[in-house]
C-alpha cells in the first residue's frame, strides 16, 4: 500500500487536474510520522532518479529537522549526495525561522551560528510572512527543472509547525496555491494531529487526494496519558502501528487500505494486517498461572473427537431417518439385507425395526392427537 | 551506590552510548518532584573523568540552591564554575517587561538564547572533545518569563535545539506535567514531546505512599535514528528512593 501512495506521487499531476497530495498523520502515541515521512521521500527520490517519476527533483521544506539530518538519510540509503543538487533543494525553516541568529549576528553576540551542509539549501529567516516562502519553494523548484515544462515536487516536513506561526487558513491557502501550480507534480506533509483542533486536520484532509493516519495498534481505552498503568501496551505503541490510508478517486470514490507498520532497523516496513494480529492478541494476553491455549497436539485430538449424536456410520452415506423415506427405497434395501444377511452372521445378533408408512398423504409425526375424535 | 557503574536510569537513556544531541525531557508533577533527576545528570556531566561543560539555566533556584544539593552529592559546583566546566545563568531576576508589547517580551528570551549560543560557541572552539549540555529548570517558568506566551516558549526550544544540529549539544530540561492538564493547554507539552528523544516522568506509586518507595520512573527512549543508523526504542519504569546524597533506583519489588 504504501508502494501504492509511492506510485500516485511518481505518476505526479494529470493535465488539467490538480496536484496529488499526501498528508500524514501521527500522534504523540505513535510517533511514526516522519519514519512515514522519510520512507515515501526516499522512495520518491529513488523514483526521480531512475527517471520513473513525473517529477524531476524535490523541493523540501525543512522545518522540524536540521538539513544535516537530510544528509545522513540520504547517505544511508545509498545516495550520492554530492551531486544531489540536480534533483534536490531545501527551503531551510529549521535554522533560523524568525531571524534571531542573523539578528545576534549583526549584534555581534555570535560569529557563525549557521551549519554548513553539501545540500544546496535556501535559508528562510521570517516563517511569518508565509507568502515569500511560498515564493522561495517555487523559485526553488524552478532551479531544478531549469527550462519551461518540468515539474517539480514538494515536501513538508512538518505542517505543525507552520501552524505554530500561521493561522490554519493562511497555510491552506499556501497548500492550496502550490497543488494548483502548474509545475508542482506532487505534494506531501506531516501533520501531528494531537497538536491541532479537529477542524485543521479536517481542513487539510480536503486539500489532498491521499491520507495516511499512523494509529496506536491498541488504541488506550481511558485516554489518559499515565503511561506506568499500561506498560506493554505502550511499549507496543512504540514499535508498531496501523496504517491507514485513504485514497480519494477524481469521481468521488474513497478507497480505504490498511496495513501495520514496524519499526525496523534504519526505517520502517510494512506488513499485511491479518499475518500479526495474533501474535499481537497473545502478547496482550495477561500473564496467567493456568493455561489457556492449545497446542498443535492437543488441537488436532479435539478435531478428531466423534460428538455424540454424529453418526459414526465409518465411510457409509449418513442416513438419519426423517419419516419419509419412499417405500421402493425400502423395498430395496430390505433385498439387500435378506441376501447380506448369511454372509455376515455376526450382524444377526442385532435388532431391527421395520416399518412402513401407510401411505406419503399421511403427514409424519403429526401434531394431532389421534383419537380426538374419541367418545368415551 | 558504585558511581561507576551506570545505574538504572543511565541505561535506560543510554548516556554511555550516544554522547551528545539528545533532547531530554523530565516530566513531573505535584506528588513526586522530579529535581532529583536534574541533579542527577549535573552530577554525572561534571564527573572529573570526563570534560564535558554543562550550561545551566535556572529560572527556579539560585545558585547556593544547587550548590548545597550538589556538595553533599560529592560534587563541588563552585570549583567546576571556576575551572569553567560549569555556566551558571542565573534567570530568576529575568523579566521582559511589557515595555513595548511583543517586541520586548521576544527580546528577552533573545538576549538568552544569544548567550547560550555565545557561551557554546566558545567552549566548542576549545580544543578536546567535549559534549556541552544544557539545562533548563524548568520549562514553565520561561513561559511565566515570557508573561505567558507559550508560543515564545517553543521558539527559544527551537532555538536551543538547533544549536543540536551544529555544536552536538544535548538537553536536559525538566516541566511540569500536571499544569497542563487542560484539553487547552495539553499541547504544549505535546509539543515538547515530539521534540524529545528521551521522556522521562515521575509520578507517584499508583497504589500510593510508601515510606520506602519514594516514586516511580517511566523511562521512554525513542532512540535516535540520525546517531545509532535505527530506531531502538524501549520503554522502562522503576521505583526510587531519594536518599541524603543519592538515589536508589530499582526494579519494583526487588528491594527486601
Amino acid at each position: 500500500m504504501a508502494e501504492t501512495i509511492s506510485r500516485a506521487l511518481r505518476d505526479g499531476a494529470f493535465e488539467g487536474e490538480h496536484a496529488p497530495a499526501l498528508t500524514i498523520k501521527d500522534t504523540i502515541n505513535t510517533p511514526f510520522g516522519s519514519f512515514v515521512f522519510n520512507h515515501i521521500l526516499t522512495q520518491l527520490t529513488s523514483n526521480i532518479l531512475a527517471g520513473k517519476s513525473q517529477a524531476r527533483g524535490v523541493v523540501l521544506v525543512a522545518l522540524s529537522r536540521p538539513p544535516s539530518f537530510y544528509v545522513e538519510l540520504l547517505k544511508s540509503k545509498g545516495f550520492d549526495v554530492t551531486s544531489s543538487s540536480k534533483w534536490l533543494r531545501v527551503l531551510d525553516c529549521y535554522s533560523d525561522p524568525l531571524g534571531w541568529k542573523s539578528k545576534l549576528m549583526e549584534r555581534g553576540t555570535v560569529r557563525n551560528p549557521y551549519e554548513e551542509t553539501i545540500l544546496k539549501t535556501s535559508l528562510c529567516k521570517n516563517l511569518k510572512e508565509l507568502d515569500k516562502a511560498l515564493s522561495s519553494i517555487i523559485e526553488l523548484g524552478k532551479e531544478i527543472v531549469e527550462e519551461g515544462n518540468g515539474r517539480f515536487a514538494v515536501a513538508i516536513d512538518s505542517v505543525s509547525e507552520i501552524l505554530r506561526h500561521s493561522s490554519p487558513p493562511s497555510v491552506a491557502r499556501i497548500l492550496s496555491h502550490l497543488r494548483s501550480h502548474d509545475q508542482v507534480s506532487c505534494i506531501f506533509c506531516l501533520l501531528h494531529v494531537d497538536l491541532h483542533e479537529a477542524k485543521v486536520a479536517a481542513t487539510l484532509e480536503y486539500l489532498s487526494t491521499m491520507h495516511a493516519d499512523v494509529e496506536p495498534i491498541v488504541q488506550r481505552t481511558n485516554g489518559q496519558r499515565n503511561t506506568s498503568e499500561d506498560l506493554p501496551m505502550v511499549e507496543q505503541c512504540f514499535k508498531r502501528g496501523k496504517f491507514h490510508v485513504r485514497f480519494k478517486r477524481r469521481n468521488g470514490r474513497v478507497k480505504v487500505m490498511r496495513e501495520e507498520l514496524y519499526v525496523e532497523g534504519s526505517g520502517i516496513k510494512f506488513t499485511e494486517v491479518s499475518s500479526a494480529d495474533g501474535l499481537t492478541a497473545q502478547g496482550l494476553v495477561p500473564k496467567v498461572q493456568f493455561n489457556l491455549e492449545l497446542s498443535e497436539k492437543e488441537k488436532l485430538d479435539r478435531a478428531k473427537v466423534v460428538l455424540p449424536f454424529e453418526h459414526q456410520g465409518t465411510g457409509k452415506p449418513i442416513q438419519i431417518y426423517d419419516g419419509r423415506k419412499s417405500l421402493n427405497e425400502s423395498e430395496t434395501e430390505e433385498k439387500q439385507a435378506s441376501v447380506d444377511k448369511p454372509q455376515t452372521p455376526e450382524d444377526s445378533g442385532r435388532g431391527e425395526i421395520i416399518y412402513f408408512r401407510d401411505s406419503d398423504d399421511e403427514m409424519p409425526d403429526s401434531d394431532e392427537d389421534p383419537d380426538d375424535d374419541l367418545d368415551i | 551506590m558504585d558511581n561507576s557503574r551506570a545505574n538504572l536510569l543511565e541505561e535506560a537513556i543510554g548516556i554511555g552510548i550516544g554522547k551528545g544531541g539528545r533532547v531530554v525531557v523530565v516530566e513531573d508533577c505535584v506528588e513526586t518532584s522530579g529535581a532529583f533527576v536534574l541533579h542527577h545528570f549535573l552530577k554525572r556531566f561534571l564527573h572529573p573523568d570526563s570534560s564535558d561543560v554543562v550550561i545551566f539555566i535556572a529560572f527556579a533556584h539560585p545558585f547556593s540552591h544547587y550548590e548545597r544539593i550538589l556538595r553533599k552529592m560529592g560534587c563541588n559546583l563552585t570549583v567546576h564554575r571556576k575551572n569553567h566546566r560549569f555556566v551558571f545563568l542565573d534567570m530568576l531576576t529575568l523579566e521582559c517587561p511589557e515595555r513595548n508589547g511583543r517586541e520586548a517580551r521576544e527580546d528577552g528570551l533573545l538576549a538568552l538564547y544569544g548567550e547560550i549560543e555565545k557561551a557554546v560557541e566558545i567552549y566548542s572552539s576549545l580544543e578536546g572533545s567535549r559534549t556541552i549540555t544544557i539545562m533548563i529548570d524548568d520549562i514553565s517558568l520561561i513561559e511565566v518569563a515570557a508573561n505567558g506566551s507559550s508560543n515564545h516558549m517553543l521558539d527559544f526550544l527551537h532555538y536551543c535545539y538547533t544549536l543540536k544540529a551544529k555544536y552536538g549539544c544535548s538537553f536536559v530540561t525538566l516541566n511540569h506535567e500536571d499544569i497542563y492538564s487542560s484539553a487547552n493547554t495539553l499541547q504544549l507539552i505535546l509539543q515538547t514531546e515530539y521534540l524529545a528523544d528521551v521522556i522521562i516522568k515521575a509520578e507517584p506509586l499508583a497504589t500510593g505512599l510508601a515510606s520506602d518507595v519514594h516514586g516511580q520512573l517511566t523511562v521512554l527512549n525513542k532512540g535516535s535514528v540520525s546517531e545509532f543508523g535505527g530506531s531502538s526504542s524501549k520503554v522502562r519504569n522503576f521505583h526510587f528512593r531519594v536518599k541524603e546524597n543519592n538515589v536508589d533506583y530499582f526494579y519494583p519489588g526487588s528491594q527486601t
